[in-house]
C-alpha cells in the first residue's frame, strides 16, 4: 500500500541529484578576474586576442588560475587580488598602447570558482541583483514624441526636395502635430503632387482639404504602423548608443534592456561612481561627414602630419584600423541629416554594402559634393568628446541625388552590419531622462546578503528542532522534505539564472515556513487516522491521501497572488515573486512526493507495524 | 509531543456575534486610520530620492540636519536606520534639480562635515514611475482578489469564496490600517508582503472549507453549527502549528533581516496573526449565515436516467 514504484524512486533520485549538482556551483564562492572585452565593433574577440592575453601575462610573470574565453570577452581568473589589480595593469598597458585610444576594456571582474566541468554544463551561482552585490541601476525614458517629430522633419524634407525635383510649385510645407501640411494654388498641382507623393512616401497617408476656395491643401497623415516602426527604431538606436558608451566605462557584465514601449533599464555591477555613469549616458556623439584632402595625401606629408606638421586647413585622424588620413576641416554634413543607416547588398555585384538614407536638405547638400567631386574620397567621423575617428572613408564614384548613399567596397558583411550600427549609434535617436535609479554601496550588497542568509538560516533551524520533537520521525522526515525543497529551489534559480534580491532571499524563508504547512497537515491527519483507529498503513496512506486536495487548494490560492504579483509586479516585487513562485512549484513536489518516498522507503515494507513515531495519539 | 488534545467541539459558532463585532470595530478602527492618517507611502510611490549613508561612528542627526539645511536642502527628513550609525536623508521630488547633481552634492556636504561618511545607497524615483506603480499594486490586488474567488467558487461553493474574501480582505485591511495607525513606511516590499499574506491566509479558509465539505457528507445527522465546530476544532491543532511555523520564519527575518526587511517582516506579522483569527473566527459565521447547507455540497441520489427515444 505505501509503496512506491520504482520509476517514482528513480525520479526523485534525478531531481535530488540534478540539484545538488546545480546548487554546487553557489557553494564554491567567487574569486577575482579581469575581463577583457572589445570597444569597438570592428575589434573581435578571438583566440588571437586570448594569446595575446596569455603572452602578456607571461612575460611579466603573472600566474593565472585559468584564462576562459567566450563570444564578448576573455576572462583570466586570479589568486587573490592584488595579482588581480597587478594583472588590470599590465593587461591594459600592453593592449592599449595608445591609451588616448583603447581598443579594449579591461575591467576586474568576480568569476565563479567552480570547477570547469559544473561550468560546461551550465552549472553557475545564482546570478545576484544589485542590491546584493552593488551597483547603479537606471531607468531612462525615451522621450517618443521628440522621435517622432524628429521623424516628420525628415519626412517634410523630403516632400520640399521632391516636389521641387518635379517641379511642383507649392506655397508652403507645415508641420502641425502629426500631421504634414502642404499648400497649393490649384487644384491640378495638388493631384499630381499627391500622384508623386503617394507612391515615394508609403509612411503617410495623404488627403485632400480644401479650406477656402483658393487654397488646396494637401495632407500628409503618418501611419500608426509607420509610428510604431519610428519608435521602435528610436527605442532600438537609444540602446545601440548606450551599449557602445557603457563599452567605455569598463563594467565587466552591464546590462542594458528594453523595459515597456519607450523604457530601457541599465544596470551596471559595481560601479559606485554615478555621476560619472550618468554623463556617459547622456553624452552625444556627433557624426560629421568632410572631404578627404586628396592633393597633400602622400606617405610623406602624413608621417609629417603625425609628427605634428598638418597641412593648413587639414586635421589628422585616424581611421577605425589605425591608418592615419588627413581630413579637410570644412564640415560637408553633419550626423543630424543622416536618418537611418542600414546593412545591405548591391544588386549588381552582390558586395555587401553599407546603406544611408539623408534627410531632405542633406540629400542637396550631398548631391552637389559628390557632383563635384567624384572619384575622390569622403571620410565619414564620428566625434565623441571633442575626439574623433574615422569610421570610413570610400571614393565617390558618382553623383548620388536623392539621399540614398550607398557605400560599397571590400567590406565583409559583419564589417558592413559594424559600419552601419556605428553610423546609426553615434547619437541618441531621441533624448532620453533618467526616471529610476538606485545606487546601492558593496559594504550594503555584502550586508543584504549576510542578512538575508541569516534569516533564512535561524527560520530554518527553528522549524526543523521543533518539527523533529512534535512529530518525531514524521517531523524529520518533514524537515528532510523541507530540505530538498531549498535545495531544489536554489538550483532552480542558479539553472535560470533568475536574479536574486534581498526581496527574493526573504521570499526563499518565506516560501520555506509556508511550504511546512502541507507536511503538519499530512501530520496531522496521519495522527487523526491513527486515533480514529486505522492501522499504522492505513493511516499513512489515508493521510497522504486526505491531505492532498487541501494541500493542491491552498497552494494554487497562494500560486495565484504569487503570479499576480509576478504580472503586476516591477523592480522588487519581480524579485520577490519570481522566487515565491518557484517555491511553491517546488514545494509541492518535495512535501508531498519527496516526504512520502521517504515514509515509503521507511515504513512501507514492514508488514507488522504497529506504532508510528509521529507523537502521542493513544489519547482520545 | 502533543499541543492539543481536545476531546469535544470547541464551540466556536455559540460566540459568533461577538467574534463577528470584535472583527467589525477593528475593522473599522483601521479604515478610519487609513481615512485620517493615510499611508506613509515610500518614494518608490510618491516620488523622490532617498540617500542612505554611514559613518563609522555614531551619527548625530541634528548635526546632519544642520549641514543639509545650510547647503539650501530645507524640505528633507533625516533620520536613523537601521543603526545609530547609518543616516537616511529622504528628499522629495523638486522641480528642475536632477537626481544626479542632488546625491553628489549631498554628499559632498555630508563629507565637508564629517569625513567618515560613506554613501550606502542612493534611490531616485521620478513622478511618472510612482503613479504606474500605485496602478500596478492596485491591479495585482484585484487580481488576486478575482482569482482566488473565482477558485474557491468553482472548487467550493460560491458562499465560501465570499466568506473567504471578505475573512481575508479584512486582514489586508487591518495590516494597513496598522501601518497607517504607527506611519510605518508602506514601500513595494510590504505590498507584495500583503499580497502573499492574502494568497496564504486564504489557505486557512480552504482547509476549514475543506473540513466543512467533509463533514457535511460524513455527519448526515449534524446541524450545521455542530459541523463548521467540528470542521475548526479538528483542523485548530494543524492551524496553530502551521502559522506558527511561518511565524518563526517571518519572525527571523524581522530579527535577522536588518532595516531593509523590517516593514515586510512587520506586514507579514499581522498578516498571519490575523489570518489565523479572521478564518476562524470570521469566515466560519459568515459562511453560516450566507446559508451554508448540506445539498450544496452532497448531490442528490440521480435519478434513472432516461433514454432518449428516437
Amino acid at each position: 500500500m505505501n509503496r512506491y514504484p520504482i520509476w517514482t524512486y528513480v525520479i526523485i533520485a534525478c531531481a535530488i541529484v540534478l540539484g545538488l549538482t546545480y546548487t554546487l556551483p553557489n557553494f564554491f564562492g567567487e574569486s577575482p578576474a579581469v575581463q577583457v572585452s572589445s570597444v569597438k565593433a570592428t575589434v573581435k574577440v578571438d583566440s588571437g586576442l586570448l594569446e595575446r592575453v596569455e603572452e602578456a601575462l607571461k612575460t611579466a610573470k603573472i600566474v593565472s588560475q585559468g584564462t576562459f574565453i567566450d563570444p564578448n570577452s576573455v576572462k583570466v581568473r586570479f589568486a587573490d587580488t592584488d595579482t588581480q589589480l597587478k594583472a588590470k595593469d599590465i593587461l591594459s598597458q600592453s593592449l592599449n598602447p595608445d591609451r588616448e585610444n583603447p581598443s579594449y576594456v579591461v575591467a576586474l571582474n568576480l568569476l565563479s570558482s567552480s570547477p570547469n566541468w559544473l561550468t560546461a554544463i551550465h552549472a553557475l551561482p545564482m546570478y545576484l541583483g544589485l542590491d546584493l552585490r552593488g551597483g547603479v541601476h537606471f531607468m531612462l525614458q525615451v522621450d517618443m514624441k521628440a522621435a517622432l517629430t524628429k521623424r516628420l522633419e525628415n519626412l517634410s524634407g523630403d516632400i520640399r526636395t521632391q516636389l521641387r525635383d518635379k517641379n511642383l510649385r507649392h506655397s508652403g510645407i507645415r508641420r502641425e502635430g502629426n500631421v504634414i501640411q502642404i499648400k497649393f494654388r490649384d487644384a491640378d498641382t495638388r493631384a499630381s503632387a499627391r500622384k508623386l507623393l503617394a507612391d515615394n512616401q508609403p509612411d503617410l497617408e495623404f488627403a485632400d482639404q480644401d479650406l477656402a476656395s483658393d487654397e488646396f491643401r494637401l495632407t500628409g497623415t503618418i501611419k500608426p504602423e509607420a509610428v510604431k516602426r519610428t519608435q521602435e527604431s528610436a527605442l532600438k538606436q537609444n540602446i545601440t548608443t548606450l551599449q557602445n558608451r557603457i563599452n567605455e566605462l569598463g563594467v565587466s557584465e552591464p546590462v542594458i534592456q528594453q523595459q515597456g514601449a519607450d523604457r530601457v533599464v541599465v544596470q551596471l555591477p559595481g560601479v559606485q561612481d554615478t555621476a560619472k555613469a550618468k554623463e556617459i549616458l547622456g553624452r552625444t556623439a556627433t557624426l560629421e561627414i568632410r572631404m578627404v584632402d586628396e592633393e597633400n595625401s602622400n606617405p610623406t606629408t602624413l608621417l609629417a602630419a603625425q609628427q605634428g606638421q598638418v597641412p593648413f586647413g587639414d586635421e589628422l585622424y585616424n581611421v577605425r584600423d589605425g591608418s592615419p588620413l588627413l581630413v579637410k576641416k570644412q564640415v560637408v554634413l553633419t550626423g543630424d541629416r543622416l536618418t537611418d543607416a542600414q546593412p545591405g547588398f548591391d544588386n549588381q555585384t552582390h558586395e555587401p554594402t553599407v546603406n544611408m538614407t539623408l534627410d531632405g536638405p542633406g540629400a542637396r547638400i550631398f548631391k552637389d559634393v559628390t557632383r563635384d567631386n567624384v572619384g575622390k574620397r569622403m571620410a565619414i567621423l564620428l566625434i565623441e568628446k571633442g575626439k574623433g575617428e574615422v569610421v570610413t572613408a570610400p571614393v565617390i564614384r558618382s553623383e548620388i541625388g536623392g539621399g540614398r548613399v550607398q557605400i560599397s567596397g571590400r567590406m565583409s558583411t559583419t564589417e558592413a552590419t559594424d559600419t552601419a550600427l556605428l553610423l546609426r549609434a553615434g547619437s541618441l535617436a531621441a533624448p532620453m531622462e533618467i526616471i529610476e535609479e538606485r545606487t546601492i554601496g558593496p559594504s550594503l550588497g555584502a550586508d543584504n546578503i549576510r542578512k538575508g542568509f541569516h534569516s533564512t538560516l535561524w527560520g530554518f533551524v527553528a522549524i526543523a528542532v521543533f518539527m523533529s520533537m512534535y512529530y518525531v520521525v514524521f517531523g524529520v522526515i518533514s524537515v528532510l522534505a523541507l530540505s530538498s525543497n531549498l535545495l531544489l529551489l536554489v538550483a532552480i534559480l542558479s539553472l535560470l539564472q533568475a536574479t536574486l534580491t534581498l526581496p527574493g532571499i526573504a521570499a526563499v524563508a518565506l516560501t520555506l515556513g509556508m511550504a511546512i504547512d502541507a507536511n503538519v497537515l499530512i501530520n496531522e491527519r496521519i495522527r487523526e487516522e491513527m486515533r480514529n483507529g486505522a492501522t499504522p498503513q492505513a493511516a499513512i496512506h489515508a493521510g497522504y491521501e486526505r491531505a492532498f486536495g487541501t494541500i493542491l487548494d491552498s497552494n494554487v490560492t497562494t500560486m495565484i497572488a504569487g503570479l499576480a504579483l509576478l504580472i503586476f509586479g516591477s523592480g522588487p516585487i519581480r524579485g520577490f515573486a519570481v522566487v515565491h513562485v518557484l517555491g511553491i512549484l517546488t514545494s509541492l513536489f518535495s512535501s508531498v512526493v519527496i516526504s512520502r518516498a521517504v515514509v515509503n522507503l521507511t515504513y512501507g515494507s514492514r508488514r507488522r507495524l504497529e506504532k508510528l513515531a509521529i507523537g502521542n495519539t493513544s489519547w482520545k | 509531543m502533543e499541543f492539543f488534545k481536545i476531546r469535544k467541539d470547541i464551540p466556536f459558532m455559540r460566540h459568533a456575534l461577538v467574534f463577528n463585532i470584535i472583527s467589525l470595530i477593528t475593522f473599522l478602527l483601521a479604515v478610519y486610520f487609513l481615512a485620517t492618517n493615510g499611508l506613509h507611502y515610500s518614494i518608490e510611490f510618491t516620488g523622490g530620492t532617498v540617500i542612505e549613508v554611514a559613518y563609522d561612528h555614531p551619527a548625530e542627526i541634528q548635526k546632519v540636519r544642520g549641514a543639509l539645511e545650510k547647503a539650501g536642502y530645507t524640505d528633507t527628513s533625516v533620520q536613523n536606520f537601521g543603526s545609530s550609525r547609518d543616516v537616511l536623508i529622504r528628499m522629495p521630488l523638486k522641480e528642475g534639480q536632477s537626481s544626479a547633481d542632488l546625491s553628489k552634492k549631498v554628499l559632498d556636504t555630508l563629507t565637508a562635515e564629517d569625513k567618515s561618511v560613506q554613501l550606502r545607497r542612493v534611490e531616485f524615483v521620478g513622478p511618472q514611475v510612482g503613479r504606474e506603480l500605485a496602478e500596478n499594486g492596485a491591479m495585482a490586488l484585484l487580481v488576486v482578489v478575482v482569482g482566488i474567488m473565482a477558485y474557491l467558487a468553482l472548487r467550493f461553493e460560491w458562499r465560501f469564496s465570499v466568506a473567504a474574501i471578505i475573512a481575508n480582505l479584512h486582514d489586508v485591511i487591518i495590516i494597513l490600517g496598522c501601518f497607517a495607525l504607527f506611519q510605518w513606511e508602506f514601500s513595494l516590499p510590504v505590498l507584495a508582503a500583503v499580497l502573499a499574506v492574502l494568497g496564504y491566509s486564504v489557505n486557512e479558509s480552504v482547509v476549514i472549507a475543506d473540513r466543512v465539505r467533509e463533514n457535511f457528507r460524513k455527519m448526515r445527522k449534524a446541524p450545521v453549527t455542530q459541523i463548521i465546530d467540528n470542521a475548526i476544532t479538528s483542523t485548530i491543532s494543524r492551524t496553530i502549528i502551521t502559522h506558527g511555523s511561518t511565524q518563526v520564519m517571518v519572525l527571523s527575518m524581522l530579527l535577522f533581516g536588518g532595516a531593509a526587511l523590517h516593514n515586510f517582516a512587520l506586514a507579514l506579522t499581522i498578516g498571519i496573526m490575523f489570518g489565523i483569527y479572521s478564518s476562524v473566527l470570521v469566515m466560519a459565521p459568515i459562511v453560516k449565515w450566507l446559508g451554508v447547507s448540506r445539498e450544496q455540497f452532497v448531490r442528490p441520489p440521480k435519478k434513472d436516467k432516461q433514454e432518449a427515444v428516437v
